[in-house]
C-alpha cells in the first residue's frame, strides 16, 4: 500500500457506523477527533512483496533467531559452566564475562530487530498533532478562583467569629505535628559531648579506658612493641593495647610511630620542646603521630621518607614531620596530634597520656 | 445441564465492553494510541536514564537477596582465598558471598554498578540537552526543577549504594562523609553523632545507609520520574524548528506502534549495553580492596564519577580555617556542604533567572539551536568546565602519577584552572555560536558553495554560490529569513548530488534521499539538475 495523504485540518466528521467505511477510515476519524494530521503514511517499498521487503524481512528473522540462540548460550553458560571460584583454575573466570556477552548479543539482537521491524517494515509516517497550551479560560479560572476563596472564607469565618476556637485549634494541632517530629528526632539524636570523656575528644590511648593505666602501642594482632621493633628510617602503625583497640571501634586512633634519623630527630626535637604541647612526647629519636587526616579522615598514611613528609591519598593535605606534622599543602589546615611516648618497665612503647590535641576531622567546636 | 457455547470470536469484544463500562476507556486510550511524538535522537537521552533506572530496579532486588546490612564482625570463611580468616563486617562478608557464591551474583552486582553508572551519566547528558536547547522554558520550569531534583537523589542513592559493602573504599567514602557533617558550623559533631549513632563508625550506619537505598531514596526517585513523565505527557514534547513546525503544533509520529517499538527496541539495546559493560569490565573489584580500616587506605581512591567534581573541590580549596572567637569553620565546609548545596539547588533557578533578564513570559515549544543563544550557551559551557575540572582534579594524584606530573602542580593547575578556564569557555563558545550564526547568514544570503570557481574576463575569480531560494532580476539571491533549522551548506544536501550507495553487500535499489530535516518529506530526486562549470 502506498498511499499519501493530505488530509485538510477541518476533514469532515464521518459516521463510524457506516458500513462501507474501511477500518483506516475509522482510524483516521479517531485522527480527527485527536486533532491529529496525518501528512505522510506511505509504505517503505515500491510494490508488495518487492525484493529490498524480502530482504529486510529476512534480516529481521535473522536477528530474532540469534536472540534465541544467545539466549541458549547464557542459560548454556550459566547451568554447565564453571562458576565457584576456585585458586588456579582459570576456566571459572570467564564465567562473568560469558554471561555479559550472550546476554548481550541477545539482547541487542532483539533490539535491533525491533528497531528494524519499526523503523524499516512499518509505514513511514508524518503527523501533526495541535497543541493546546496556555491556561484554561477565564471564566473556569474565575469559577476555580471564586470557589477556592469561598472555600477558605467558609473555614475562615468560623474561626474568626469564634476566637475560642483559633486558639483552641492552634493549641490542638501544634503539639500533634510536634508529636511526629519527636521520635525520628528523639531517637537518633546522639550527644556528641555525653560522658565525662566524649568519645569525640577521646582516643584508645586514654588510660581511662585501660583501667588508668598507660596503653601500650600494639600491632594491629595486639602484640606490644620494643624500641628496637622499629628500624631506623622506618615507620609502623600503631594501636591502643587494649581489647578491640585495633578495630574500627577505635577508629581515631590509629597511629604512625616513626623512628627517626638522628638529625632529623634533632630537629623534630626541637622544634617540638618549643612547642607547649608537644614538649616531651617525643622518646629517642621516635615520634608517634596520629594517622587520622586532620582534614577529612582518611590515613595519612604514605610516608615519604626522604622529605619526611606524610601525604593524605584521599585529598592530598602533606604534613611534615620533622615540624610537629604542620601541613604544608593541601587542604588540611591542622597539624597532627603528637602521641607522647614512653617506654614501661618491661621495654614496650606506652602512651603516657592521651592525645594533647583533638584526633580526627575539624569541627566547630573543638577546643 | 446443556453447556452454553462459548463464543470465543466475540470474547476480546465483551471483555473490551465490560472494561469500558467500568472505566470508560475508551476515549483516553485513544488518545494515547494517537498521541503524536516528536522524533529527534537528542530526545532519547533521558530514555537511557528511564531504561537505566528499571534496570536498577530489577538487579538490586536480586541484590538484596543475599545482601545483610549488618555491622556484626565476623571472621570470613568465604571462597576467596586471600581473605579467609580475616575478621570484617558481616556486609562485606555477605558482598564477598554475593560475588563469589552466588550463581551468576558477581555478574548482577556489576551490572547494578553499572546502571547506576549510566544512570547518572544519562542524567547528566540529558540535562545538558535540555539547558542547551532552552527546553526548560515556560511551560517546562517545573520538570527542570524535578531533573536537578533527580539529580541529587541519584547522586544520594549512588552514594549509599557503593557504601553498603563496607570494603575498604567505601569505610573511607564514609569517613569522608562524616568529616564533612562534622565540618559543618555549630551542629556538626551533633549531625554526625545522630547519623552515625556515636562517634563513627558505629554500628548503625551501614542498616541505615540500606533503608535509605533500597527504601527511602528509589521511593523518591520513583515518585519524581512518575511526574517528570507525567509533564511530559501532558505538556507534550517539544521540538525543533522546521518545515511545518509550530508552536502550537506537534509534528511526528503516532505513538503506536512505531514509536512505541523503536522506544522498546533502544530499552533492549541499552540493556545490552549495560550487560556488556557488566560482562566484560569490572567495576568496583570489593575484594581486592578488603574490608575497611580506619588505618588503611590505598592510594587512588577515587569515588565513582559523579562524585569526583566534589572530591576535585574538596582537593582543590585552600586550607582557610574561619575563626570566630574559641570556634572555627574547617575548610572542608566550604566545598563539601555549601558547594554541593548550590550547584545542585542554584540551578532550578535558572529558568525564572533567564525568563525575568530577557523579560520573556512566553510558551516556548519550539527549540532553540545552542547557537541562536550565545549568552545561554556561555553560560552553559562555564558550568561544564567548572564541572569538568572538580572531576579531573578529583583524579589529580592518579593524573600526577601516570603523566609525571608533580601533584603539587596538578592542584594548582586546577586552583587557577578553576577561576580561569570557565570564564575562558564562556567567551570561546560565545565566539563560536557567533561564528555559526554569521555563516547559517551567510549561506541564507548568498546561497551554497559549490566549489565551482569561474575566471571573469576582468580576470577576477569568483566562486558560483547556489542561492537557496528565489534570485530577483539580477541575478542575486533573495535573502531568506533563518527558521530556526539546519541550513543546508553542502550541494549534496540540496539534491544536487547523490550521495554515496548506501548499503554494505548489496546497494540499495534507489539512491536514498537528501532529507532536509527530520519529517519532512525528502527532496525527490526527479528535479535533480546537472551543475556544469558554467563554460557553455
Amino acid at each position: 500500500m502506498t498511499t499519501t495523504h493530505h488530509d485538510a485540518p477541518d476533514a469532515k466528521p464521518v459516521d463510524v457506523n457506516d458500513p462501507k467505511l474501511s477500518r483506516f477510515d475509522v482510524v483516521k476519524e479517531g485522527l480527527r477527533r485527536d486533532e491529529i494530521e496525518l501528512i505522510t503514511y506511505e509504505s517503505q517499498f515500491q510494490g508488495t512483496n518487492s525484493k529490498a521487503e524480502k530482504r529486510v524481512v529476512r534480516n529481521i528473522a535473522l536477528l530474532f533467531i540469534i536472540a534465541g540462540l544467545a539466549a541458549f548460550a547464557f542459560l548454556g553458560f550459566y547451568i554447565f559452566w564453571p562458576w565457584q571460584f576456585e585458586l588456579g583454575n582459570t576456566t571459572s573466570d570467564y564465567f562473568t564475562p560469558l554471561l555479559g556477552i550472550s546476554l548481550a548479543i541477545s539482547l541487542f539482537a532483539i533490539g535491533f530487530a525491533i528497531l528494524a521491524w519499526a523503523k524499516k517494515l512499518l509505514p513511514h509516517e508524518v503527523s501533526i498533532q495541535a497543541r493546546h497550551d496556555g491556561a484554561s479560560p477565564t471564566d473556569e479560572q474565575k469559577i476555580t478562583g471564586q470557589t477556592m476563596i469561598f472555600v477558605g472564607d467558609e473555614l475562615n469565618q468560623g474561626v474568626q467569629r469564634r476566637p475560642l476556637l483559633k486558639g483552641a485549634i492552634g493549641f490542638g494541632l501544634a503539639p500533634i505535628g510536634l508529636v511526629a517530629a519527636a521520635p525520628l528526632i528523639g531517637g537518633l539524636i546522639e550527644n556528641p559531648h555525653k560522658g565525662e570523656h566524649p568519645d569525640l575528644f577521646t582516643t584508645g590511648f586514654s588510660a581511662a579506658k585501660n583501667g588508668g593505666n598507660l596503653v601500650r602501642l600494639t600491632r594491629d594482632d595486639g602484640t606490644p612493641i620494643r624500641p628496637e621493633d622499629v628500624s631506623t628510617g622506618g615507620q609502623m602503625t600503631v594501636f591502643p593495647g587494649i581489647p578491640h583497640g585495633a578495630t574500627n571501634e577505635y577508629a581515631d586512633s590509629p597511629t604512625l610511630l616513626i623512628h627517626l634519623r638522628a638529625d632529623d630527630a634533632a630537629e623534630t626535637r626541637r622544634n617540638a620542646d618549643a612547642d607547649r604541647r608537644n614538649q616531651g612526647s617525643m622518646w629517642g629519636n621516635y615520634v608517634a603521630y596520629s594517622k587520622i587526616c586532620t582534614h577529612a579522615g582518611c590515613p595519612a598514611s604514605l610516608y615519604e621518607q626522604q622529605t619526611n613528609r606524610l601525604l593524605c591519598p584521599c585529598h592530598q593535605s602533606q604534613f611534615l614531620i620533622t615540624r610537629n606534622a604542620q601541613p604544608i599543602f593541601g587542604p588540611a589546615t591542622r597539624r597532627l596530634p603528637m602521641l607522647p611516648l614512653g617506654v614501661d618497665e618491661e621495654g614496650y612503647f606506652v602512651a603516657t597520656s592521651d592525645y594533647k590535641d583533638t584526633v580526627g576531622p575539624d569541627f566547630w567546636e573543638r577546643p | 445441564m446443556k453447556r452454553r457455547k462459548a463464543d470465543l470470536q466475540q470474547a476480546p469484544v465483551t471483555f473490551a465492553k465490560g472494561v469500558d463500562e467500568r472505566f470508560q476507556a475508551s476515549t483516553p486510550l485513544r488518545a494515547l494510541l494517537n498521541k503524536v511524538f516528536p522524533d529527534h535522537w537528542s530526545f532519547l537521552l533521558g530514555e537511557i536514564a528511564l531504561f537505566s533506572f528499571i534496570i536498577l530496579l530489577l538487579t538490586g532486588v536480586f541484590l538484596t537477596l543475599f545482601f545483610d546490612p549488618s555491622m556484626t564482625e565476623t571472621a570470613y570463611q568465604g571462597a576467596y582465598p586471600a581473605l579467609r580468616g580475616t575478621e570484617m563486617s558481616q556486609a562485606y562478608a555477605s558482598s564477598l558471598h554475593l560475588s563469589f557464591e552466588v550463581r551468576g551474583g558477581l555478574f548482577m552486582r556489576q551490572m547494578h554498578h553499572w546502571a547506576a553508572l549510566l544512570f547518572m551519566a544519562a542524567i547528566v547528558v540529558h540535562m545538558l540537552r535540555i539547558f542547551f536547547t532552552g527546553a526548560y522554558r515556560k511551560p517546562r520550569e517545573a520538570n527542570w526543577v524535578i531533573g536537578m531534583a533527580l539529580f541529587l537523589l541519584g547522586f544520594l542513592a549512588g552514594f549509599t549504594g557503593y557504601s553498603l559493602p563496607d570494603d575498604g573504599l567505601s569505610g573511607t567514602g564514609l569517613r569522608i562523609a562524616s568529616a564533612i557533617m562534622l565540618s559543618i558550623p555549630v551542629v556538626g559533631t551533633w549531625v554526625s553523632a545522630s547519623i552515625f549513632g556515636g562517634e563513627f563508625p558505629g554500628h548503625l550506619i551501614i542498616g541505615r545507609f540500606y533503608i535509605a537505598h533500597v527504601l527511602l531514596i528509589p521511593g523518591g526517585l520513583l515518585a519524581l520520574i512518575t511526574v517528570h513523565l507525567g509533564l511530559v505527557f501532558k505538556q507534550k514534547h517539544t521540538q525543533w524548528p522546521g518545515p511545518m513546525r509550530t508552536n502550537t503544533n506537534v509534528v511526528g509520529e503516532r505513538m503506536f506502534p512505531r514509536y512505541a517499538l523503536k522506544q522498546g527496541g533502544f530499552f533492549m539495546a541499552v540493556f545490552g549495553t549495560v550487560a556488556l559493560l557488566a560482562g566484560l569490565f569490572q567495576i568496583n573489584p570489593i575484594w581486592l580492596f578488603g574490608p575497611y580500616r580506619a588505618s588503611e587506605v590505598s592510594s587512588a581512591s577515587q569515588p565513582d564519577w559523579y562524585v569526583m567534581f566534589l572530591d576535585g573541590l574538596v582537593r582543590l580549596m585552600p586550607n582557610w580555617q574561619i575563626y570566630i572567637g574559641d570556634y572555627s569553620i574547617p575548610p572542608l565546609f566550604w566545598p563539601a556542604v555549601v558547594g554541593l548545596g548550590f550547584f545542585t539547588t542554584a540551578p532550578m533557578a535558572w529558568p525564572w533567572l533567564e525568563a525575568r533578564k530577557t523579560g520573556d513570559k512566553r510558551v516556548h515549544n519550539l527549540l532553540e539551536r545552542p547557537r541562536d543563544n550565545p549568552e545561554r550557551v556561555g553560560i552553559g559551557s562555564m558550568a561544564v568546565t567548572f564541572f569538568l575540572i572538580g572531576t579531573i582534579s578529583g583524579g589529580n594524584d592518579v593524573i600526577a602519577d601516570k603523566f609525571h606530573i608533580s601533584l603539587n602542580a596538578m592542584t594548582w593547575g586546577g586552583r587557577i584552572g578553576l577561576i580561569v578556564l570557565p570564564a575562558l569557555a564562556y567567551f570561546i563558545a560565545v565566539r563560536v555560536c557567533l561564528g555559526l550564526q554569521q555563516h547559517d547568514r551567510e549561506v541564507l544570503a548568498h546561497g551554497v558553495e559549490t566549489g565551482i570557481i569561474r575566471r571573469l574576463p576582468n580576470g577576477q575569480f569568483v566562486e558560483i554560490h547556489q542561492p537557496l531560494g528565489p534570485v530577483d532580476e539580477h541575478g542575486h539571491p533573495v535573502p531568506i529569513e533563518y527558521g530556526g533549522w539546519v541550513v543546508p551548506k553542502k550541494m549534496n544536501r540540496v539534491g544536487a548530488l547523490a550521495p554515496a550507495v548506501k548499503g554494505f553487500f548489496y546497494p540499495v535499489e534507489k539512491p536514498s534521499e537528501a532529507p532536509v530535516s527530520p519529517g519532512m518529506p525528502p527532496v525527490s530526486g526527479d528535479t535533480r539538475e546537472e551543475i556544469t562549470s558554467g563554460r557553455k
